[in-house]
């Protein structure tokens, strides 16, 4: 019962598009960050790092942000394992990039830019997502999105990536399949 | 994945090796919080934690109190000498109008074994023991655990020596099944009037001979002794027991040469370990302190998570 | 009024009886037992069919704390009573550890009168050795024989003084009572709460060794050989303690001795998890001394099996485990856990019903637990085949302390009979 939304080219597609935008929009990468936000942001994080980092030759600082202890919904989620905040520099007068995978409700967003501020001060913080499948519960918006994909709440999108073990692919499945792959 | 599966911390003897393993992953999160500038999480913003301590303490009771403002949690101490029990109300009666007060959490210390248990099940607060009588101090082995782990990357196989009173030791008791779990090799060194016969049944090696005991010793961990024991016969005078039991240089180096030296404190300097010691290079004591905030965050975390 | 009680399978040691007898009780008195008593049917007599059951001399329980005066929030010698015959007991020893202590004839008459008007059994109060129960100087231990103590006993605590012991012992011998052992030596137990060994370490709760109470039951077994007295002992929980009785009795020192069913149902592990609902004193022990009571119940070292029953209010044992108060309320138990010695080919239910009546009775030189013509009409009819879950919301008795709370046991009173009087339960 899934169905695939992008294959291994269009990721790749997006991430280039996604990576100039960026370059653009910041008008070249002086004191550009990018942090991916834990599990399924960070090697998309990484993938935007290396890309820029081709396009400009020159190296991106890019690190992981754990929101676990900024979430507001841990009576409901029981116990998530805490994953490590590695950030190679200090965020304090950077430009971050948030990256995620799925941009749904807002609430990640929300808690990762707690989670930043609490490291340091950033001069700006802007968000990279793949996939905007919509269903907002905050005043958040994307500044760079990979691809909008109209969803309804019954329904599950899930990023699949090489460095997870999978081959790349975005499914969207029904929810009683998710976890099931 | 690994979850706390009771509302309650009453001991390590009732954890797994995995939920174990689970609250010290789960410190180590807490632990890079704590080295920020910013060192509060709103991660349990609302909660009330109350501290209910029978007994006095000032260094628990700080290190819950520390871990859950760090955590946004308000915290409430209720010291009961100085409070009703004095009046003749009863333990269970001071802990239900605490948690009446609307306590989520209630961090319990005792000098009565089995408090925090009776306790646990009488209220619906989550529970955590903060050292019950000669029982068990769960959090305390679990940040000396953190700290082995830390140091030295591991706890399976590390040869970690236990000197001192073990018998009256919650600290002792909840080590030996935290580290026996973890696959530590224990042993337990001191005089045999505090070393309860047939302990050796919990998986522990038993020496009465402490420069035996230390050779080849990845930690030693130092037990405070407590002077009230000499007057009840226990060992004649501080002066003998620091000869045979006490830790010196010449002694620690009978341990590896990587070893590290513990110490849940407050120490006895000159009865149990020596100043040099103490102070030395190798000793990890004030990491300790460090890590048990870590490691108290994690425990109030998890046990958030639980499901009643 | 006439009660005949027939097609039941009557047991009676003190006569030798084992089979179907007809039991005619007239009044207070059983007046006549034999296979068959052929009277004309009659409408004054009530007729109590007890096909399928047993019929067995009504039980004496020699360790009863009935609180009565002083701790009536934990029970009174009404509710004691009840409970008792609820559990098959037709008469009870009160212990003497009440507020006022039961140790002078003023004490005991209050107990003797309070029982002849509220008591729905036989109460014999059992006086204090000494003044208070502190040991130190003996009580009138004639004036209060004379008021109707059966015995002597600081029950709850050890005569710590040897030579104070000695003195009762010797003492006691001009009026020809028995002098009942509390045997735990205060010093070596040490304030101790359960039974001293690993799983005290692990819980960290103060062990008393079982060598605290080894060591008086030898001490006043010595005293019993140096002064001839008649000594008791009461509540023994070791294996050590079954072997120095055995040894005593070969040797023909003046003892006897007694245990409870929980020393021969629960080890140490049933305080695990702090329930202080299995906090006794003496302490619960290990699978061995569960072993040896038994062989010692069996080979007759072990005289009596008595309760102990220790009610407690329920807000005084939820508490710090070392702050509880020991004991179990046990009249309501006693017969069917010690029935399953029976079912277990330990003792015959004969020997039983010696253990639990006749050999008390004898102890304490009291008439009764025997079915004898012209004895009182204490009667328990009991279904060996009925199961019951405990459950201490239905106890008579105020204590609710039972550490066997849920268990499936096998074997209850249907009917008590005291003096005369029908009890039955459903």
């Amino acid at each position: 019962m899934s169905k695939k939304l992008l294959d291994k080219q269009e990721i790749e597609r997006a991430i280039v598009r996604i990576s100039h935008e960026i370059i653009e929009r910041n008008k070249g990468v002086e004191n550009l960050c990018l942090v991916g936000i834990q599990k399924g942001g960070v090697y998309l994080a990484m993938r935007l790092a290396k890309k820029i980092g081709e396009i400009e030759k020159t190296e991106i600082p890019v690190g992981s942000l754990d929101i676990t202890f900024y979430r507001d919904d841990l009576m409901i989620r029981r116990q998530p394992v805490v994953s490590k905040t590695e950030i190679p520099c200090d965020v304090t007068g950077k430009k971050v990039v948030l990256v995620d995978d799925v941009f749904f409700t807002g609430r990640s967003i929300r808690a990762a830019m707690d989670a930043i501020m609490d490291i340091g001060r950033p001069a700006l913080i802007q968000l990279a997502v793949l996939i905007d499948r919509g269903h907002r519960e905050l005043p958040i918006r994307a500044d760079y999105v990979g691809k909008n994909i109209p969803t309804s709440l019954d329904e599950r999108v899930e990023v699949l990536l090489e460095e997870d073990g999978h081959e790349d692919s975005v499914v969207l499945m029904r929810r009683e399949d998710a976890g099931a792959k | 994945m690994p979850v706390l599966n009771n509302k309650d911390l009453l001991g390590i003897k009732e954890l797994s090796a995995d939920e174990i393993k689970h609250i010290l992953d789960t410190a180590s999160g807490f632990k890079d919080v704590l080295k920020r500038d910013i060192k509060k999480v709103p991660t349990l913003r609302g909660r009330t934690v109350v501290n209910l301590f029978f007994e006095p303490s000032t260094r628990t009771r700080t290190s819950f109190e520390l871990a859950a403002k760090r955590l946004s949690t308000d915290v409430i101490n209720f010291s009961v000498p100085t409070s009703s029990v004095v009046k003749g109300e009863t333990l269970i009666d001071t802990a239900l109008t605490v948690q009446a007060l609307g306590a989520d959490f209630m961090i319990v210390r005792h000098s009565s074994s089995g408090v925090p248990h009776l306790l646990a099940k009488n209220l619906r607060a989550s529970v955590i023991n903060a050292g019950d009588g000669t029982n068990e101090h769960p959090t305390q082995a679990l940040l000396d655990a953190f700290t082995m782990r830390e140091k030295k990357g591991r706890i399976e196989g590390l040869e970690v020596v236990i000197v001192g009173d073990i018998a009256h030791s919650r600290v002792a008791k909840s080590n030996i099944y935290c580290l026996t779990k973890l696959g530590a090799k224990v042993r337990l060194v001191g005089p045999p009037t505090l070393i309860p016969d047939g302990i050796a049944k919990l998986g522990v090696d038993v020496y009465y001979d402490m420069d035996e005991g230390l050779r080849g010793a990845d930690v030693v961990m130092m037990l405070r002794i407590q002077m009230e024991r000499q007057g009840k016969g226990f060992f004649p005078s501080t002066e003998e027991y620091f000869g045979r039991w006490g830790l010196t240089s010449e002694r620690f180096a009978l341990a590896k040469k990587d070893a590290i030296v513990m110490h849940p404190g407050p120490m006895n300097r000159g009865i149990e370990i020596s100043s040099d010691v103490a102070d030395g290079e190798r000793s990890v004591i004030l990491e300790q302190v460090t890590n048990g905030l870590a490691v108290r965050m994690a425990v109030l975390y998890l046990l958030a998570g639980v499901k009643a | 009024m006439k009660i005949l009680i027939k097609n039941g399978h009557v047991i009676d040691p003190s006569q030798e009886l084992d089979g179907i007898y007809e039991i005619l009780i007239e009044g207070k008195k059983i007046k006549e037992i034999a296979p068959s008593l052929k009277k004309g049917k009659s409408a004054s007599v009530k007729v109590i069919d007890a096909k399928g059951m047993y019929v067995l001399p009504g039980l004496v329980d020699m360790h009863t704390h009935l609180r009565e005066p002083g701790f009536e929030h934990k029970e009174t010698i009404k509710t004691g009573t009840h409970a008792a015959i609820k559990g098959g007991f037709t008469a009870v020893c009160a212990m003497p550890n009440t507020t006022p202590v039961n140790d002078n004839a003023g004490i005991t008459e209050y107990i003797f009168q309070k029982a002849q008007k509220e008591g729905m059994c036989t109460v014999y109060p059992i006086g204090a050795i000494t003044k208070g129960q502190k040991g130190e100087e003996l009580s009138e231990i004639g004036m209060m024989k004379d008021a109707g103590c059966v015995a002597f006993s600081d029950d709850g605590r050890p005569v710590e003084n040897p030579l104070i012991m000695r003195r009762a012992l010797e003492y006691s011998k001009a009026f020809d009572v028995p002098i009942i052992s509390h045997c735990e030596d205060l010093s070596l137990a040490e304030g101790g709460v359960m039974n001293e060994g690993l799983l005290s370490q692990t819980m960290g709760l103060k062990g008393i060794p079982k060598e605290a109470e080894e060591i008086i039951v030898y001490r006043d077994i010595a005293l019993a050989g140096l002064t001839g007295g008649r000594l008791h002992i009461a509540h023994i929980s070791t294996e050590g303690s079954v072997n120095i009785i055995r040894e005593a009795k070969a040797r023909g020192i003046k003892v006897t001795a007694e245990t409870c069913p929980h020393y021969f149902s629960l080890t140490e592990e049933a305080i695990k998890d702090y329930d202080t609902n299995a906090k006794v004193n003496p302490p619960l022990r290990t699978v061995k001394d569960i072993e040896a009571i038994k062989e010692g119940i069996k080979d007759g070292t072990i005289d009596v099996i008595a309760t102990d029953h220790a009610p407690h209010h329920k807000n005084e044992k939820l508490r710090e485990f070392d702050l509880a108060p020991s004991g179990i309320s046990g009249l309501e138990t006693a017969l069917s856990l010690s029935l399953k010695l029976v079912e277990e080919g330990v003792i015959t239910l004969s020997e039983l019903v010696k253990k639990m009546a006749l050999n008390p009775a004898g102890i304490l030189k009291i008439n009764k637990g025997t079915l004898k013509p012209g004895s009182d009409a204490d009667i328990v009819i009991i279904d060996l085949e009925k199961k019951f879950k405990v459950n201490s919301d239905l106890f008579i008795s105020k204590g609710k302390n039972t550490p066997f709370e849920g268990w499936e046991l096998k074997g209850m009173p249907v009917i008590t009979i005291c003096m005369g009087r029908v009890h039955e339960w459903q």
